[in-house]
Protein backbone atom coordinates (compact mmCIF):
# COMPACT_ATOMS: atom_id res chain seq x y z
CA UNK A 1 0.00 0.00 0.00
CA UNK A 2 0.84 3.85 -0.05
CA UNK A 3 2.60 3.45 -2.78
CA UNK A 4 2.28 6.59 -3.94
CA UNK A 5 3.64 7.55 -1.27
CA UNK A 6 7.36 7.40 -1.11
CA UNK A 7 8.45 8.68 -3.98
CA UNK A 8 11.90 7.77 -3.53
CA UNK A 9 15.24 9.41 -4.88
CA UNK A 10 14.39 8.41 -8.74
CA UNK A 11 12.71 11.71 -8.94
CA UNK A 12 15.33 13.48 -6.65
CA UNK A 13 17.74 14.02 -9.50
CA UNK A 14 15.60 16.73 -11.76
CA UNK A 15 12.86 17.91 -9.09
CA UNK A 16 14.00 21.71 -8.06
CA UNK A 17 14.02 23.17 -4.75
CA UNK A 18 11.89 25.93 -3.54
CA UNK A 19 13.33 29.06 -1.71
CA UNK A 20 11.67 28.17 1.05
CA UNK A 21 12.74 24.26 1.05
CA UNK A 22 14.69 24.39 4.40
CA UNK A 23 11.77 26.40 6.13
CA UNK A 24 9.07 24.05 4.85
CA UNK A 25 10.74 21.19 6.65
CA UNK A 26 12.23 22.48 9.37
CA UNK A 27 8.08 23.54 10.42
CA UNK A 28 7.56 20.00 9.28
CA UNK A 29 6.22 20.06 5.68
CA UNK A 30 6.14 16.59 4.32
CA UNK A 31 7.29 17.57 0.78
CA UNK A 32 5.95 15.59 -2.40
CA UNK A 33 7.28 16.35 -6.28
CA UNK A 34 4.64 18.78 -7.66
CA UNK A 35 5.26 20.44 -10.93
CA UNK A 36 8.99 19.45 -10.83
CA UNK A 37 9.39 21.25 -7.31
CA UNK A 38 9.79 19.50 -3.77
CA UNK A 39 6.65 21.36 -2.18
CA UNK A 40 5.06 20.67 1.53
CA UNK A 41 1.77 18.52 0.70
CA UNK A 42 1.02 19.07 4.42
CA UNK A 43 2.15 20.06 7.94
CA UNK A 44 0.09 19.09 10.83
CA UNK A 45 -2.60 17.66 8.37
CA UNK A 46 -4.91 18.38 5.74
CA UNK A 47 -7.75 18.59 7.17
CA UNK A 48 -6.89 20.58 10.17
CA UNK A 49 -5.04 22.67 8.44
CA UNK A 50 -8.24 23.40 5.87
CA UNK A 51 -9.96 24.02 8.48
CA UNK A 52 -7.46 26.29 9.75
CA UNK A 53 -7.71 28.09 6.76
CA UNK A 54 -11.68 28.84 6.23
CA UNK A 55 -11.64 30.01 10.02
CA UNK A 56 -8.12 32.16 10.85
CA UNK A 57 -5.00 32.57 8.64
CA UNK A 58 -3.31 30.21 6.19
CA UNK A 59 0.67 31.05 4.52
CA UNK A 60 0.63 29.04 1.33
CA UNK A 61 3.92 28.57 -0.53
CA UNK A 62 3.10 28.76 -4.33
CA UNK A 63 6.68 30.18 -5.32
CA UNK A 64 6.23 27.18 -8.00
CA UNK A 65 4.35 29.42 -9.98
CA UNK A 66 5.79 31.66 -13.07
CA UNK A 67 5.93 35.16 -12.46
CA UNK A 68 6.08 36.55 -15.62
CA UNK A 69 5.77 40.50 -16.57
CA UNK A 70 5.10 42.12 -20.46
CA UNK A 71 6.14 45.52 -21.29
CA UNK A 72 6.33 47.22 -24.79
CA UNK A 73 4.26 49.67 -26.79
CA UNK A 74 1.06 48.38 -27.16
CA UNK A 75 1.17 45.14 -25.06
CA UNK A 76 -2.06 45.00 -24.19
CA UNK A 77 -3.20 44.76 -27.17
CA UNK A 78 -1.05 42.21 -27.81
CA UNK A 79 -1.84 40.14 -24.80
CA UNK A 80 -5.44 40.22 -26.03
CA UNK A 81 -4.53 38.02 -29.32
CA UNK A 82 -4.06 34.94 -26.98
CA UNK A 83 -6.37 35.17 -23.83
CA UNK A 84 -10.58 36.64 -23.99
CA UNK A 85 -10.42 39.12 -21.50
CA UNK A 86 -10.37 42.50 -21.80
CA UNK A 87 -6.77 43.87 -20.69
CA UNK A 88 -6.75 46.96 -22.61
CA UNK A 89 -9.84 48.18 -20.31
CA UNK A 90 -7.86 46.79 -17.12
CA UNK A 91 -6.89 49.87 -14.91
CA UNK A 92 -3.68 50.09 -12.89
CA UNK A 93 -3.09 48.50 -9.32
CA UNK A 94 -6.32 46.16 -10.80
CA UNK A 95 -6.47 42.67 -11.66
CA UNK A 96 -8.15 39.67 -13.78
CA UNK A 97 -8.76 36.14 -13.94
CA UNK A 98 -7.51 34.90 -17.83
CA UNK A 99 -7.15 32.09 -19.71
CA UNK A 100 -4.79 31.50 -22.33
CA UNK A 101 -6.02 29.89 -25.36
CA UNK A 102 -4.91 27.65 -28.71
CA UNK A 103 -6.07 28.82 -32.03
CA UNK A 104 -9.00 26.21 -31.26
CA UNK A 105 -10.19 28.04 -27.89
CA UNK A 106 -8.65 25.13 -25.84
CA UNK A 107 -7.11 26.44 -22.52
CA UNK A 108 -3.66 26.14 -22.24
CA UNK A 109 -3.33 27.66 -19.11
CA UNK A 110 -5.61 29.49 -16.56
CA UNK A 111 -3.99 32.94 -15.02
CA UNK A 112 -4.09 36.25 -13.13
CA UNK A 113 -3.27 39.14 -15.48
CA UNK A 114 -2.44 42.78 -12.90
CA UNK A 115 -2.00 45.87 -14.47
CA UNK A 116 0.69 47.34 -13.03
CA UNK A 117 1.00 50.70 -14.23
CA UNK A 118 4.35 50.54 -16.38
CA UNK A 119 4.03 46.65 -16.88
CA UNK A 120 1.48 43.60 -16.87
CA UNK A 121 2.31 41.19 -14.23
CA UNK A 122 1.27 37.71 -15.15
CA UNK A 123 1.30 34.87 -12.81
CA UNK A 124 0.92 31.08 -14.14
CA UNK A 125 0.82 27.62 -12.85
CA UNK A 126 3.94 26.51 -12.28
CA UNK A 127 3.33 22.75 -14.22
CA UNK A 128 3.14 24.45 -17.69
CA UNK A 129 5.03 28.02 -16.96
CA UNK A 130 7.84 27.06 -19.39
CA UNK A 131 5.17 25.98 -22.45
CA UNK A 132 3.20 29.44 -21.43
CA UNK A 133 6.57 31.25 -21.78
CA UNK A 134 6.74 29.24 -25.24
CA UNK A 135 3.91 30.34 -26.09
CA UNK A 136 3.64 33.93 -25.37
CA UNK A 137 7.46 34.26 -26.52
CA UNK A 138 6.40 33.17 -29.96
CA UNK A 139 2.99 34.55 -30.56
CA UNK A 140 3.72 38.09 -29.16
CA UNK A 141 5.53 40.76 -31.43
CA UNK A 142 9.42 40.70 -31.02
CA UNK A 143 9.20 44.51 -29.27
CA UNK A 144 7.14 43.32 -26.10
CA UNK A 145 9.45 42.23 -23.65
CA UNK A 146 8.94 38.90 -21.69
CA UNK A 147 10.29 38.65 -18.14
CA UNK A 148 10.36 35.59 -15.93
CA UNK A 149 11.31 36.38 -12.61
CA UNK A 150 12.67 34.32 -10.97
CA UNK A 151 14.31 36.02 -8.27
CA UNK A 152 11.19 36.47 -6.71
CA UNK A 153 8.76 33.96 -4.35
CA UNK A 154 5.22 33.98 -4.50
CA UNK A 155 3.02 33.73 -1.11
CA UNK A 156 -0.79 33.17 -0.17
CA UNK A 157 -2.11 34.37 2.83
CA UNK A 158 -5.86 33.06 2.83
CA UNK A 159 -8.52 33.27 5.07
CA UNK A 160 -10.49 35.54 8.01
CA UNK A 161 -7.82 36.47 9.73
CA UNK A 162 -5.33 37.04 7.10
CA UNK A 163 -5.95 40.90 6.29
CA UNK A 164 -5.24 41.37 10.18
CA UNK A 165 -2.02 39.16 10.20
CA UNK A 166 -0.67 41.01 7.14
CA UNK A 167 -1.78 44.96 7.65
CA UNK A 168 0.75 44.52 10.66
CA UNK A 169 3.61 43.93 8.36
CA UNK A 170 2.40 45.91 5.21
CA UNK A 171 -0.44 48.15 6.72
CA UNK A 172 -1.44 49.15 2.91
CA UNK A 173 -2.97 45.77 2.57
CA UNK A 174 -5.66 46.96 4.49
CA UNK A 175 -6.86 49.28 1.48
CA UNK A 176 -7.45 46.51 -1.28
CA UNK A 177 -10.24 45.49 -2.12
CA UNK A 178 -10.67 41.95 -4.07
CA UNK A 179 -8.88 41.87 -7.69
CA UNK A 180 -6.41 45.07 -6.54
CA UNK A 181 -3.01 45.28 -6.39
CA UNK A 182 -0.27 47.50 -5.16
CA UNK A 183 3.47 47.93 -4.85
CA UNK A 184 4.63 48.09 -1.31
CA UNK A 185 8.11 47.76 1.00
CA UNK A 186 9.32 45.47 3.72
CA UNK A 187 12.31 45.65 6.01
CA UNK A 188 13.91 47.67 3.08
CA UNK A 189 12.33 45.23 0.14
CA UNK A 190 10.41 46.00 -2.85
CA UNK A 191 7.28 43.66 -2.51
CA UNK A 192 3.87 43.73 -4.51
CA UNK A 193 1.00 42.58 -3.33
CA UNK A 194 -2.48 41.55 -4.48
CA UNK A 195 -6.04 40.58 -2.85
CA UNK A 196 -6.53 37.83 -4.14
CA UNK A 197 -6.07 33.91 -3.93
CA UNK A 198 -7.77 30.54 -4.89
CA UNK A 199 -9.30 29.27 -1.48
CA UNK A 200 -12.46 31.11 -2.22
CA UNK A 201 -11.78 33.02 1.26
CA UNK A 202 -10.50 36.65 1.89
CA UNK A 203 -6.99 36.84 1.41
CA UNK A 204 -3.56 37.90 -0.29
CA UNK A 205 -0.66 37.03 -2.91
CA UNK A 206 2.79 38.49 -2.03
CA UNK A 207 5.08 38.22 -4.38
CA UNK A 208 9.04 39.19 -2.36
CA UNK A 209 12.54 38.52 -3.16
CA UNK A 210 13.98 35.46 -2.67
CA UNK A 211 16.42 35.83 -0.16
CA UNK A 212 13.09 37.98 2.11
CA UNK A 213 10.96 35.03 1.84
CA UNK A 214 11.94 33.26 5.03
CA UNK A 215 12.08 36.31 6.98
CA UNK A 216 8.83 36.76 6.14
CA UNK A 217 7.30 33.46 6.53
CA UNK A 218 8.44 34.11 10.32
CA UNK A 219 7.48 37.06 10.82
CA UNK A 220 3.86 36.22 9.50
CA UNK A 221 3.69 32.65 10.97
CA UNK A 222 5.14 34.08 14.41
CA UNK A 223 1.25 35.31 14.56
CA UNK A 224 -1.28 33.22 16.78
CA UNK A 225 -3.72 33.53 13.84
CA UNK A 226 -1.26 32.29 10.89
CA UNK A 227 0.21 28.81 10.16
CA UNK A 228 1.72 27.01 7.19
CA UNK A 229 -0.66 25.15 4.67
CA UNK A 230 0.52 22.52 2.51
CA UNK A 231 -0.62 21.50 -1.06
CA UNK A 232 -3.06 19.15 0.25
CA UNK A 233 -5.25 21.81 1.77
CA UNK A 234 -5.18 24.10 -0.89
CA UNK A 235 -6.58 21.96 -3.34
CA UNK A 236 -9.26 20.68 -0.95
CA UNK A 237 -10.09 24.39 -0.02
CA UNK A 238 -9.96 25.49 -3.78
CA UNK A 239 -12.58 22.46 -4.30
CA UNK A 240 -14.86 23.28 -2.09
CA UNK A 241 -14.60 27.00 -3.94
CA UNK A 242 -15.67 25.35 -7.05
CA UNK A 243 -12.44 27.04 -8.80
CA UNK A 244 -11.11 24.45 -11.59
CA UNK A 245 -7.51 23.03 -11.43
CA UNK A 246 -5.39 23.23 -14.81
CA UNK A 247 -4.24 20.24 -15.94
CA UNK A 248 -7.54 18.53 -14.30
CA UNK A 249 -10.38 20.50 -14.52
CA UNK A 250 -9.09 22.67 -17.47
CA UNK A 251 -7.04 21.17 -20.41
CA UNK A 252 -6.55 21.95 -24.22
CA UNK A 253 -9.35 20.17 -25.28
CA UNK A 254 -12.26 22.17 -23.11
CA UNK A 255 -12.91 25.61 -23.77
CA UNK A 256 -14.03 28.44 -21.74
CA UNK A 257 -17.81 27.91 -21.90
CA UNK A 258 -17.33 24.37 -21.20
CA UNK A 259 -15.14 25.32 -18.21
CA UNK A 260 -18.41 27.30 -17.29
CA UNK A 261 -15.36 30.29 -17.28
CA UNK A 262 -17.91 32.67 -19.27
CA UNK A 263 -16.91 35.49 -17.31
CA UNK A 264 -13.34 35.24 -18.50
CA UNK A 265 -14.56 36.48 -21.81
CA UNK A 266 -15.21 39.99 -21.66
CA UNK A 267 -18.09 41.42 -23.07
CA UNK A 268 -16.06 43.86 -25.46
CA UNK A 269 -14.04 40.70 -26.66
CA UNK A 270 -17.54 39.13 -27.44
CA UNK A 271 -18.24 42.21 -29.88
CA UNK A 272 -14.67 42.05 -31.26
CA UNK A 273 -14.78 38.33 -31.77
CA UNK A 274 -11.50 38.54 -32.27
CA UNK A 275 -9.88 36.38 -29.43
CA UNK A 276 -8.14 32.48 -29.92
CA UNK A 277 -11.55 30.27 -30.64
CA UNK A 278 -13.87 32.93 -31.36
CA UNK A 279 -16.24 31.01 -33.04
CA UNK A 280 -16.15 27.94 -31.26
CA UNK A 281 -16.67 29.28 -27.39
CA UNK A 282 -18.92 32.07 -28.93
CA UNK A 283 -21.14 29.77 -30.17
CA UNK A 284 -21.05 27.99 -27.22
CA UNK A 285 -21.49 30.52 -25.16
CA UNK A 286 -24.53 31.48 -26.95
CA UNK A 287 -25.98 27.92 -27.81
CA UNK A 288 -24.94 26.01 -24.86
CA UNK A 289 -22.03 23.77 -24.99
CA UNK A 290 -22.29 20.09 -25.55
CA UNK A 291 -20.91 19.72 -22.10
CA UNK A 292 -20.20 21.31 -18.65
CA UNK A 293 -17.94 21.60 -15.60
CA UNK A 294 -20.46 21.07 -13.32
CA UNK A 295 -20.14 20.50 -9.42
CA UNK A 296 -21.13 16.80 -7.84
CA UNK A 297 -22.07 16.08 -4.44
CA UNK A 298 -21.40 12.83 -3.57
CA UNK A 299 -24.35 10.46 -1.51
CA UNK A 300 -22.30 8.60 1.88
CA UNK A 301 -18.71 8.83 2.54
CA UNK A 302 -16.88 7.01 -0.41
CA UNK A 303 -14.85 9.59 -1.93
CA UNK A 304 -15.11 9.88 -6.51
CA UNK A 305 -11.58 11.46 -7.34
CA UNK A 306 -10.52 11.95 -10.81
CA UNK A 307 -10.73 9.79 -13.53
CA UNK A 308 -14.04 8.66 -12.01
CA UNK A 309 -16.42 7.60 -15.20
CA UNK A 310 -19.94 8.96 -14.81
CA UNK A 311 -23.45 7.48 -16.15
CA UNK A 312 -26.67 7.95 -16.08
CA UNK A 313 -28.57 4.45 -16.25
CA UNK A 314 -26.05 2.33 -18.37
CA UNK A 315 -25.14 5.01 -20.39
CA UNK A 316 -21.66 6.77 -20.16
CA UNK A 317 -22.22 10.67 -19.77
CA UNK A 318 -18.55 12.02 -18.21
CA UNK A 319 -16.05 11.95 -16.03
CA UNK A 320 -14.95 13.43 -12.69
CA UNK A 321 -12.01 15.64 -13.11
CA UNK A 322 -11.23 16.49 -9.30
CA UNK A 323 -12.81 15.19 -6.32
CA UNK A 324 -12.10 14.02 -2.51
CA UNK A 325 -13.40 14.56 0.83
CA UNK A 326 -14.30 18.29 1.83
CA UNK A 327 -13.45 18.88 4.97
CA UNK A 328 -16.12 22.12 5.52
CA UNK A 329 -18.65 20.14 3.57
CA UNK A 330 -18.26 17.36 5.77
CA UNK A 331 -18.26 14.61 3.05
CA UNK A 332 -16.85 13.90 -0.29
CA UNK A 333 -17.63 16.02 -3.65
CA UNK A 334 -16.25 16.36 -6.99
CA UNK A 335 -16.22 18.44 -10.33
CA UNK A 336 -16.51 16.63 -13.82
CA UNK A 337 -17.73 17.19 -17.05
CA UNK A 338 -21.27 16.34 -18.08
CA UNK A 339 -23.55 17.08 -20.99
CA UNK A 340 -25.40 20.45 -21.21
CA UNK A 341 -28.78 18.25 -20.61
CA UNK A 342 -27.44 16.76 -17.05
CA UNK A 343 -25.77 20.21 -15.75
CA UNK A 344 -28.39 21.50 -14.11
CA UNK A 345 -28.25 20.99 -10.12
CA UNK A 346 -30.06 18.54 -8.98
CA UNK A 347 -29.85 16.05 -11.84
CA UNK A 348 -29.19 12.29 -10.40
CA UNK A 349 -25.70 10.88 -11.67
CA UNK A 350 -23.60 8.08 -10.73
CA UNK A 351 -19.96 7.78 -10.37
CA UNK A 352 -18.41 4.19 -10.98
CA UNK A 353 -15.75 3.67 -7.99
CA UNK A 354 -13.96 0.48 -8.52
CA UNK A 355 -16.75 -1.24 -10.34
CA UNK A 356 -19.47 -0.09 -8.06
CA UNK A 357 -22.07 3.22 -8.31
CA UNK A 358 -21.66 6.01 -6.52
CA UNK A 359 -25.13 8.26 -6.27
CA UNK A 360 -24.21 11.69 -7.16
CA UNK A 361 -26.08 15.26 -7.27
CA UNK A 362 -25.09 17.77 -9.91
CA UNK A 363 -24.74 20.90 -7.47
CA UNK A 364 -24.10 24.74 -7.97
CA UNK A 365 -20.53 25.66 -6.96
CA UNK A 366 -18.91 27.05 -4.97
CA UNK A 367 -20.11 24.25 -2.20
CA UNK A 368 -18.69 26.93 0.57
CA UNK A 369 -19.72 30.70 0.03
CA UNK A 370 -16.97 32.88 -1.56
CA UNK A 371 -15.81 35.31 0.87
CA UNK A 372 -14.09 37.88 -0.89
CA UNK A 373 -14.20 41.66 -0.10
CA UNK A 374 -15.39 43.75 -2.66
CA UNK A 375 -15.25 46.92 -0.40
CA UNK A 376 -12.86 48.31 2.05
CA UNK A 377 -14.30 49.70 5.52
CA UNK A 378 -17.60 48.47 5.60
CA UNK B 1 0.20 -13.67 20.42
CA UNK B 2 3.07 -12.78 17.87
CA UNK B 3 2.22 -9.78 15.34
CA UNK B 4 4.05 -9.60 12.36
CA UNK B 5 4.49 -7.02 9.64
CA UNK B 6 4.99 -6.51 5.40
CA UNK B 7 6.75 -4.05 4.19
CA UNK B 8 3.43 -2.85 2.56
CA UNK B 9 3.12 -2.07 6.12
CA UNK B 10 0.33 -4.20 7.18
CA UNK B 11 0.44 -5.90 10.71
CA UNK B 12 -1.23 -9.10 11.12
CA UNK B 13 -1.74 -10.82 14.72
CA UNK B 14 -1.78 -14.01 14.79
CA UNK B 15 -3.59 -16.59 16.59
CA UNK B 16 -3.96 -20.02 16.16
CA UNK B 17 -5.13 -20.55 12.89
CA UNK B 18 -6.89 -17.09 12.89
CA UNK B 19 -5.58 -13.92 12.11
CA UNK B 20 -6.43 -10.17 12.75
CA UNK B 21 -5.06 -7.46 10.07
CA UNK B 22 -4.61 -3.95 9.73
CA UNK B 23 -2.46 -0.87 8.81
CA UNK B 24 0.75 0.19 10.74
CA UNK B 25 0.73 3.08 12.97
CA UNK B 26 3.10 4.45 10.34
CA UNK B 27 1.04 3.75 7.75
CA UNK B 28 -1.68 6.22 9.20
CA UNK B 29 0.93 8.84 9.53
CA UNK B 30 2.02 8.97 6.04
CA UNK B 31 -1.21 8.37 4.69
CA UNK B 32 -2.93 11.42 6.99
CA UNK B 33 -5.80 12.31 7.41
CA UNK B 34 -8.24 8.92 6.73
CA UNK B 35 -12.02 9.31 5.41
CA UNK B 36 -12.76 5.85 4.19
CA UNK B 37 -11.73 2.24 4.08
CA UNK B 38 -13.27 -0.53 2.31
CA UNK B 39 -13.18 -4.00 3.73
CA UNK B 40 -13.42 -7.36 2.47
CA UNK B 41 -16.17 -8.95 2.46
CA UNK B 42 -16.98 -11.93 4.89
CA UNK B 43 -16.04 -15.27 2.87
CA UNK B 44 -13.55 -13.44 0.77
CA UNK B 45 -10.98 -15.41 -0.22
CA UNK B 46 -7.43 -13.88 -0.19
CA UNK B 47 -4.22 -14.20 -2.09
CA UNK B 48 -0.59 -13.25 -0.48
CA UNK B 49 -0.12 -10.35 -1.98
CA UNK B 50 -3.36 -9.63 -4.04
CA UNK B 51 -6.04 -6.52 -3.00
CA UNK B 52 -7.54 -6.83 0.47
CA UNK B 53 -9.04 -3.62 0.92
CA UNK B 54 -8.65 -0.04 0.56
CA UNK B 55 -8.01 3.21 2.28
CA UNK B 56 -8.79 6.84 1.67
CA UNK B 57 -7.21 9.80 2.79
CA UNK B 58 -8.33 13.13 2.06
CA UNK B 59 -5.48 12.99 -0.76
CA UNK B 60 -5.76 9.61 -2.31
CA UNK B 61 -6.68 5.87 -2.26
CA UNK B 62 -4.10 3.49 -1.25
CA UNK B 63 -5.17 -0.37 -2.12
CA UNK B 64 -3.91 -2.55 1.32
CA UNK B 65 -2.67 -6.34 0.25
CA UNK B 66 -3.22 -9.30 2.06
CA UNK B 67 -0.32 -10.67 3.88
CA UNK B 68 -0.80 -13.94 3.30
CA UNK B 69 -3.53 -16.60 2.07
CA UNK B 70 -6.68 -17.48 3.50
CA UNK B 71 -10.60 -16.38 4.05
CA UNK B 72 -11.93 -13.63 5.92
CA UNK B 73 -13.60 -14.18 8.40
CA UNK B 74 -14.89 -10.93 9.74
CA UNK B 75 -14.42 -6.86 8.53
CA UNK B 76 -14.17 -4.01 10.87
CA UNK B 77 -17.70 -2.48 10.59
CA UNK B 78 -16.78 0.41 13.12
CA UNK B 79 -14.59 1.54 9.96
CA UNK B 80 -17.68 2.25 8.06
CA UNK B 81 -18.80 4.42 10.45
CA UNK B 82 -15.66 6.05 12.25
CA UNK B 83 -12.92 5.46 9.61
CA UNK B 84 -10.51 8.03 12.06
CA UNK B 85 -9.78 5.09 13.96
CA UNK B 86 -7.21 4.13 11.37
CA UNK B 87 -5.42 7.58 12.21
CA UNK B 88 -6.12 7.48 16.16
CA UNK B 89 -5.51 3.29 16.71
CA UNK B 90 -4.02 1.60 13.85
CA UNK B 91 -2.85 -0.93 15.18
CA UNK B 92 -5.40 -1.83 17.91
CA UNK B 93 -9.15 -0.83 17.35
CA UNK B 94 -8.32 0.58 13.63
CA UNK B 95 -8.03 -3.10 12.37
CA UNK B 96 -9.16 -4.08 8.98
CA UNK B 97 -10.24 -7.32 8.79
CA UNK B 98 -9.86 -11.16 10.26
CA UNK B 99 -8.78 -14.26 8.04
CA UNK B 100 -8.07 -17.64 8.42
CA UNK B 101 -4.22 -18.51 7.48
CA UNK B 102 -4.35 -20.70 4.30
CA UNK B 103 -0.39 -21.65 4.36
CA UNK B 104 1.23 -20.63 7.84
CA UNK B 105 4.55 -20.85 6.52
CA UNK B 106 3.93 -17.77 4.59
CA UNK B 107 4.84 -15.93 7.97
CA UNK B 108 8.23 -16.95 7.82
CA UNK B 109 8.77 -14.04 5.39
CA UNK B 110 7.36 -11.49 7.32
CA UNK B 111 8.92 -9.04 9.65
CA UNK B 112 8.94 -8.61 13.48
CA UNK B 113 8.26 -5.59 15.35
CA UNK B 114 11.78 -5.10 15.62
CA UNK B 115 13.10 -5.52 12.53
CA UNK B 116 9.90 -3.23 11.05
CA UNK B 117 11.04 -0.50 12.72
CA UNK B 118 14.47 -0.80 11.00
CA UNK B 119 12.56 -1.07 7.83
CA UNK B 120 10.74 2.25 8.09
CA UNK B 121 13.80 4.21 9.72
CA UNK B 122 15.42 3.40 6.65
CA UNK B 123 12.95 4.67 4.06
Amino acid sequence: MIDTEFTGDEAAIETATLPLDAWHRAKGGRMVEFAGYWMPIQYEGIMAEHLWVRENAGLFDVSHMGQLALSGDNVAEALETLVPGDISGLKPGRMRYSLLLDEDGGILDDLMITNEGDQFGIVVNGAVKWEDIGHLRENLPDDITLNHNEDYGLLALQGPKAVDALARLVPEAASLVFMQAARATWAGHAIALSRSGYTGEDGFEISLPNEALTAFADALCAMDEVKPIGLGARDSLRLEAGLPLYGHDLTPAIDPAEAGLGFAVSKRRREEENFPGAARILGHLEDGPPRKRVGLLVDGKLPVREGAKLFDGEDEIGVVTSGGFAPSVGAPIAMGYVPRDHAVPGTAVAAEVRGKRVHCTVAAMPFVPHNYVRKTGG
Amino acid sequence: MPRYFTEEHEWIDVDGDVATVGITDFAQGQLGDIVFVEVPDTGAELTKGGDAAVVESVKAASDVYAPVDGTVTEGNGQLEEDPALVNSDAEGEGWFFRMTLGDKSQLEGLMDAKAYKVFCDAL
